[in-house]
């Protein structure tokens, strides 16, 4: 396992890591609201936080936990987390290319993909910037296990989420994800499908569905094939401010 | 709650490692037929805009629409503008709760 493409770019790490603050304080007061939220819904506060450390998927934490919560099963839990993490499928069938070593080394470093690193480290080209992703994914799960830690902890003081606002976190966050990539003048049509593919599956699909069903509208972009470079900044207008 | 919590994060756990790395182990070292970078470089603003649409209008599997709607557009519509993702975030948890608290 040697040769420059196996080891770390150290400034694009770094980069990676100051791109990724904004997100991660962002996802801190979105784990704060999980934290308090599963210790709301019964969980012992160690649970809560073994679940940010180990699963550190927030849509998926979410569900599971919401469905455990209104009296769902087990599988039914499980399934709507996996439907929620399966848009990680598409994302890591893309980021597989960039990834260097063995399977298994690879199967690894896949696990460093959430939503804010993954669209930051796209590169016009279709290729990843693997250095950069791990170092704004590594701040992130900082601040996701410690906000998960203060919201379990402080559940009680904090009780109802929603009277706080928090429940608009989530969909925040990934709102100015989105504001990025439209800035940057891509995928405006794909996004607006999107939404309305998602919007049409709420009231008929189980959570989940919708968002996974909503990314085969990106396949509208199969024939168009790469396109240019909009300039030699491999992050070009991908990365928010 | 009916599950033991202990189980669902084992599960939680396991389905999310196993479809992060599938897509790394399956497709590692050879590029992307080109074709399909098209669809990678829409993926992001498809899959986006899907999870907001479904964070503010679908809870518990229902079409409803309340105060985090108006939140969320203002955090959007501050990004639109250049502002920082905390102060998105930030601005539309406060003007949520602010609705919440007037009516």
């Amino acid at each position: 396992m040697s040769g420059a493409r196996a080891g770390i770019d150290r400034p694009a790490f770094r980069r990676g890591l100051r791109a990724g603050i904004p997100f991660a304080l962002a996802g801190g007061l979105l784990s704060l609201s999980f934290g308090a939220l599963a210790v709301d819904s019964g969980f012992p506060v160690a649970a809560a936080i073994a679940m940010s450390a180990v699963v550190f998927a927030g849509s998926a934490q979410f569900a599971a936990v919401s469905i455990a919560a209104s009296g769902g099963g087990l599988g039914a839990a499980t399934v709507a987390a996996a439907l929620m993490n399966s848009r990680f499928l598409p994302m890591g069938i893309a980021l597989g290319p960039s990834l260097p070593g063995g399977p298994v080394r690879r199967g690894v470093e896949g696990q460093a993909v959430v939503d804010a690193s993954w669209a930051m480290a796209a590169r016009p080209d279709g290729s990843f910037d693997r250095s950069f992703l791990l170092g704004s994914t590594a701040v992130q799960y900082v601040t996701w296990v410690a906000g998960t830690v203060a919201g379990a902890i402080g559940a009680d003081a904090i009780g109802d989420l929603d009277r706080f606002g928090l429940d608009a976190v989530y969909p925040t966050f990934f709102l100015v994800l989105l504001v990025a990539e439209l800035r940057a003048g891509r995928g405006r049509g794909a996004a607006a499908g999107g939404a309305l593919v998602a919007l049409a599956l709420i009231p008929l699909a189980p959570p989940g569905v919708p968002v996974l069903a909503a990314s085969l509208v990106a396949l509208a972009g199969v024939r168009r094939g790469a396109r240019p470079a909009a300039g030699t900044d491999p992050h070009g207008g991908g990365r928010p401010r | 709650m009916s599950v033991d919590p202990w189980a669902l994060i084992a599960l939680c756990a396991l389905v999310t490692v196993a479809i992060k790395a599938a897509g790394p182990v399956a497709l590692g070292g050879r590029p992307l037929p080109r074709r399909l970078t098209g669809v990678i470089v829409l993926l992001a603003p498809t899959l986006l805009a899907a999870l907001v649409v479904t964070g503010v209008a679908g809870r518990e599997g229902e079409l409803q629409v309340g105060a985090e709607a108006v939140g969320v557009a203002a955090g959007g519509a501050i990004a639109w503008r250049g502002g920082s993702i905390l102060v998105c975030v930030v601005v539309a948890a406060v003007l949520t709760a602010a609705l919440r608290a007037l009516s």
